[in-house]
Order: structure tokens, then C-alpha cells, then sequence
């Protein structure tokens, strides 16, 4: 049983589609995985008499089992966003990511837990408790995606998918040693995803490796009529084969690496070993620069939390939700967001109010929006000189539960290194590195390595992750206690 | 930077009741992120255009066709409250 955990999602596909293993056997493999899930990775997942979709096996995807993050819209099935103020909400209707992924013969193995509307980057905001890094137990596993992460490194799910705004599928993927990748912007449908920033929003995939990755990134793009922004990715998703980066040029931002502030020297020393690695394959890297990218963080925290701010406005204890009642109109408003939201929703909602209204527009959100011009131009301009733009994924090695919840600015700078794409709509990908211990010891935790290329470069970016992938063998196999030495 | 007078203007504007601890806590989580946001004050951005969204679209047009949306009880059902075929809410004037 616990060897079928243990391949990647094409391998069993492969397995399933010669017929040497069953769709329902490895779906129930997963089935109890799940139902034995210690971290907290899963808000629900499927029961023994769930409904089977009975084609599913013989379609593409084989009736794979997959993990969705529980910001996904499904159909009669509890989506919660991770919040109190949805609790109970059941949907009438199926995301476009999910629709994709059921008509490609996926079955949703379960929902999983995240940091509530997806604000956070350690899982710590869920209004349904903690997620554990399966590496180590007394550690976060990322956030806003941790529990699809976590579940897809702890054996939990074959693979996943969930939703970046900031950083929020790689960094989680960084720090549970897994590959995680934002697609361009547009590139998968945002309908029936719950919205926290609109036009940063992104479904992108979380898996054991990169093939995997390509192939479900295949599955879920693509234009959606219910999604006006959504565009798919011209020519589709090609499997990667490359075995080597001869020919390509990688930029080294020093804003985002030697430059970094805040960046642990094992994270510095991993990611000079897989410079000297893409090297080794051919590559040419050299230092760039994206002189803006570090105001990112700061045009970043104006412009999601001005859109959340206006997205969360629907959740008045109307229509669906939570209501906590009360004799008068304005003061049910004002209960039932006191009651249904948690401290780092309200903390953002009241910023976005802030810079949105009347007398600040200009200082934070109108300045915000021409910093975030000046951060895609600088992307357009490296990428005139570079194939790829290459980076740490997160400052950090996973911390440990607790680190930084009492101070806001410092967990916010945990995307540093990943805000600045969604920003400029670029597509990129973290994939999983080597091993180093936090500053100040601890033990050895997973690194993450960011590339990121122009936009619909998509095809291009998996195969470059895939030769660096086999060139640097990653056991994606966390210690089976959990506790990492 | 934030005070505590601005801190409730602004949760009355987003229709969040804070209790007087958060009040507190609000005013200086708020000002200390400001603090750090302030720093794009000091770019040159006046030739700049903003930019609201990264992809250039087009609006995307289809046939005006009329076609079945959910039934009204499955979507009232979803409701804390309704009545009448319609959402229930207390009394603006109460």
C-alpha cells in the first residue's frame, strides 16, 4: 500500500492505463491516507461512500486522486476559504479549475486547509487550526496553500492544486520540499475560486515533481466563458524532456538574492550550489538587476488588500454564510463580519479601506498601481537579456509555528522574493533544491529554487525545472516521524 | 501614524466592529505596515502609468441568449434567511 504512495502522479497513470493497477485501488490507497491525515492538511476529504464518477478511469487522468485547495468551489461538497464566516457554506456549482480537472478523469480526493481568503504565508490564519509541515511538526508548512503543500509532501495526495496572489503556491511548495508553480496570469479560470486579489489571483499546480506538474497544468488551463480574464495558454502545455540548458541564459536578480536582506545563509549557500549546477548543464548565468523589486512587498500590501477589501464586501450575512443576528440592518453587517472573520482578514480589509479612501487613494493605491508598472518593465527588460530570471523562492526555511504570527510586516516578508511576478502577471515555478538549516540550527529543511520567465513561457520553464530537477535528485521523502534532523 | 480616531472611521467605512483591544492593536500594526509601505514615496513615478491589470483584453462578447440559471429555493437555500421567495434581512430603521 505505502509503496503506491510513493510514485508520482504519471507513474500510477501509466501503471493504471497498461492495467497493472486499479483506478479504485489507488484511489483508495489515497482514501485512507487521508482519513489518517496528522497534519491538519485536509478541512474534508472523500468518504467510502462518496460517489465515483465511473468514467473517470478511463479518461486522461485515470481517476487520479487530487487534493484542492478549499478555495475551489465545489459542487454540494463545504467550501470554507479557510474562514469561519463560510462554514457551513455549501456551493451550488463546480470551479472551472474543477470542472477541468473532472473531466480529464481527476477525482477530488479531498479540500484542503489554508490561511483564511488565502491572506498568509505559514497556514497559521486558518480559522480551521494549524497545518504541520510534514518535515518537521513543530513547523509551518507555508501558507496561503499549506495544506495542499503538506499533503502532497506528507503522502497524503498525489498532487494538488491551489492558488497564488503573492507567493502563495511556491513558497508553501518551497517549504514542504515539492514543486509549486504560478502560471501565467490568465492562464487557468478564476471562476468559482474564491476571490481575494483579482488581478494577482492564479490556480497553478502543487506536486512530487516536474512532470507532474506539466501534466496537470494541461489539464486545468485554458479559456472559460465564466472567466472573461482567462485565456488558456496558446499551443496547450508540452511534456518536458530537456536534459540539458544549453543555449539558455539565466539572470541572477541581486535585489532578490545576494542582495536579499533577511536571507538565511543555507538558503544563500543552496542556491549558489544550483547556480553552479545550471552551469554544469550547459547554462550561462549571470547578476542582474530589478531595481524595483524590492518595493514589491510594499506595492504589494497596498494593492491585494484594496482588492480584498472590495471582494470581502460580499460576506454581509445576506445571501449565504454566516449571519449573527440582529435587531437592525447595519448591526447584523457589523456582527456578522465581527464574528466570521479572523484577525489577519480584518487587519487587511481595514488597510485596503484605508488606502482606498478618499485623501489616501492617491499616496498608497495610485502610487501602488505605478509600482507596479515600473516592476513589469523591469521583468520586460531583463527578459530582453535572459531566458529566465532566477531566484531563492523564500528568504527561509520553514519557521517554526508561532515565529512571526505577533508581527505582521515580518510574515508578509516572507514573499519577497515571489511578489514580484504576480505583480507583473509572469509565470514561475519553485522546485525543490537541497536541504540547509535555519540561522540559528535546527534541522535540515527543504530549499526552493524560483525560476521565472516571460508570460505563456509555461512549456519553456517545465523543461528547464525538469533537466535541473534530474541534475539535482532531490528525495522528496520527508523522515517518516516528522521530525527532520 | 494611525490613531485611534481614524482607526474606527475607517471600520465603520468597512463595516467591521473592533473591540477596543483591536482598536489599539489595529492603530499599530496599521501604521508600523504604512511605515514600511511609505518607502514607495520616494520613487520618481510621476511619468508613470498605473497599472490596474498585467493582461491586455478585449471584451469578450457572446449571443444575448437567455439560458436557465440555478433554481430560486437552491439558491435561497443557501441563505441565513429568507421569506417570500426573497432574502430576509432585519430592518434598516429598527
Amino acid at each position: 500500500m505505502s509503496e503506491l504512495l510513493e510514485l508520482t502522479a504519471a507513474e500510477a497513470i501509466e501503471r493504471i492505463a497498461s492495467g497493472e493497477l486499479s483506478s479504485d485501488e489507488y484511489w483508495d490507497a489515497y482514501r485512507e491516507a487521508a482519513s489518517g491525515d496528522e497534519l491538519n492538511a485536509y478541512l474534508w476529504h472523500a468518504a467510502e461512500e462518496s460517489p465515483v464518477d465511473e468514467g473517470a478511469a478511463d479518461r486522461e487522468l485515470r481517476g487520479a486522486p487530487i487534493a484542492v485547495k478549499d478555495i475551489f468551489c465545489t459542487n454540494g461538497v463545504v467550501t470554507t476559504a479557510g474562514s469561519r464566516i463560510l462554514e457551513h457554506n455549501e456551493p451550488l456549482y463546480d470551479a472551472g479549475a474543477i470542472t477541468r480537472l473532472r473531466e480529464a478523469g481527476a477525482r477530488i480526493l479531498g479540500k484542503t486547509n489554508m490561511d483564511e481568503f488565502a491572506m498568509g504565508s505559514s497556514n497559521e490564519n486558518s480559522a480551521y487550526g494549524d497545518v504541520l509541515n510534514p518535515w518537521d511538526r513543530s513547523r509551518v508548512p507555508g501558507g496561503s496553500s499549506g495544506g495542499s503543500a503538506a499533503a502532497v509532501a506528507g503522502r497524503l495526495a498525489p498532487w494538488a492544486i491551489g492558488t497564488d496572489t503573492g507567493g502563495s503556491i511556491r513558497q508553501p511548495a518551497s517549504l514542504c520540499g515539492i514543486v509549486g508553480m504560478k502560471p501565467t496570469y490568465g492562464a487557468v479560470s478564476r471562476y468559482g475560486m474564491i476571490a481575494f486579489a483579482s488581478s494577482l489571483d492564479q490556480c497553478g499546480p502543487l506536486t512530487r515533481d516536474v512532470t507532474d506538474a506539466a501534466i496537470l497544468l494541461r489539464a486545468i488551463e485554458g479559456r472559460d466563458h465564466c472567466d472573461s480574464t482567462s485565456v488558456g495558454i496558446e499551443g496547450g502545455v508540452a511534456l518536458p524532456s530537456r536534459e540539458d540548458l544549453k543555449g539558455l541564459s539565466f539572470g541572477v536578480p541581486r535585489e532578490l538574492a545576494g542582495d536579499a536582506e533577511g536571507m538565511e545563509s543555507g538558503v544563500r549557500a543552496n542556491f549558489e550550489r544550483t547556480l553552479a549546477l545550471v552551469e554544469e548543464l550547459g547554462g550561462e548565468v549571470s547578476e542582474t538587476e530589478l531595481p524595483h523589486a524590492p518595493h514589491g512587498i510594499s506595492a504589494y500590501y497596498v494593492l491585494a488588500p484594496a482588492e480584498a477589501s472590495a471582494n470581502l464586501a460580499r460576506y454581509d450575512g445576506v445571501r449565504f454564510g454566516l449571519r449573527t443576528a440582529a435587531d437592525d440592518l447595519t448591526e447584523m453587517y457589523e456582527s456578522t463580519r465581527r464574528d466570521g472573520f479572523g484577525a489577519e482578514v480584518k487587519r487587511r480589509i481595514m488597510l485596503g479601506t484605508y488606502s482606498l479612501a478618499s485623501g489616501y487613494y492617491d499616496a498608497y493605491y495610485g502610487r501602488a498601481q505605478r509600482v507596479r508598472t515600473k516592476i513589469a518593465e523591469d521583468f520586460d527588460t531583463a527578459f530582453e537579456r535572459f531566458d529566465y530570471i532566477v531566484t531563492p523562492t523564500s528568504p527561509t526555511v520553514a519557521f517554526e509555528l508561532g515565529e512571526r504570527t505577533g508581527d505582521p510586516l515580518a510574515m508578509y516578508m516572507s514573499d519577497y522574493c515571489t511578489v514580484p511576478m504576480p505583480l507583473a502577471g509572469i509565470p514561475a515555478i519553485s522546485i525543490p533544491s537541497g536541504l540547509a538549516r535555519p540561522d540559528g540550527g535546527g534541522p535540515k529543511l527543504p530549499v526552493g529554487f524560483q525560476i521565472a520567465g516571460p508570460a505563456f513561457s509555461e512549456s519553456g520553464m517545465l523543461d528547464v525545472a525538469y533537466a535541473l530537477e534530474r541534475a539535482i535528485g532531490f528525495d522528496s521523502r520527508p523522515p517518516s516521524n516528522g521530525s527532520a534532523r | 501614524m494611525i490613531d485611534r480616531e481614524q482607526v474606527l472611521h475607517v471600520a465603520k467605512l468597512a463595516r467591521l466592529r473592533l473591540t477596543d483591544e483591536e482598536v489599539d492593536r489595529m492603530a499599530g500594526e496599521l501604521s508600523g505596515i504604512l511605515e514600511h509601505v511609505e518607502h514607495i514615496s520616494e520613487l520618481d513615478l510621476d511619468d508613470v502609468e498605473p497599472t490596474a491589470h498585467v493582461i491586455e483584453l478585449e471584451n469578450v462578447l457572446r449571443p444575448d441568449k437567455p439560458r436557465p440559471s440555478w433554481p430560486r429555493e437552491d439558491v435561497l437555500g443557501l441563505a441565513p434567511d429568507a421569506a417570500d421567495g426573497a432574502f430576509r434581512v432585519p430592518s434598516p430603521q429598527a
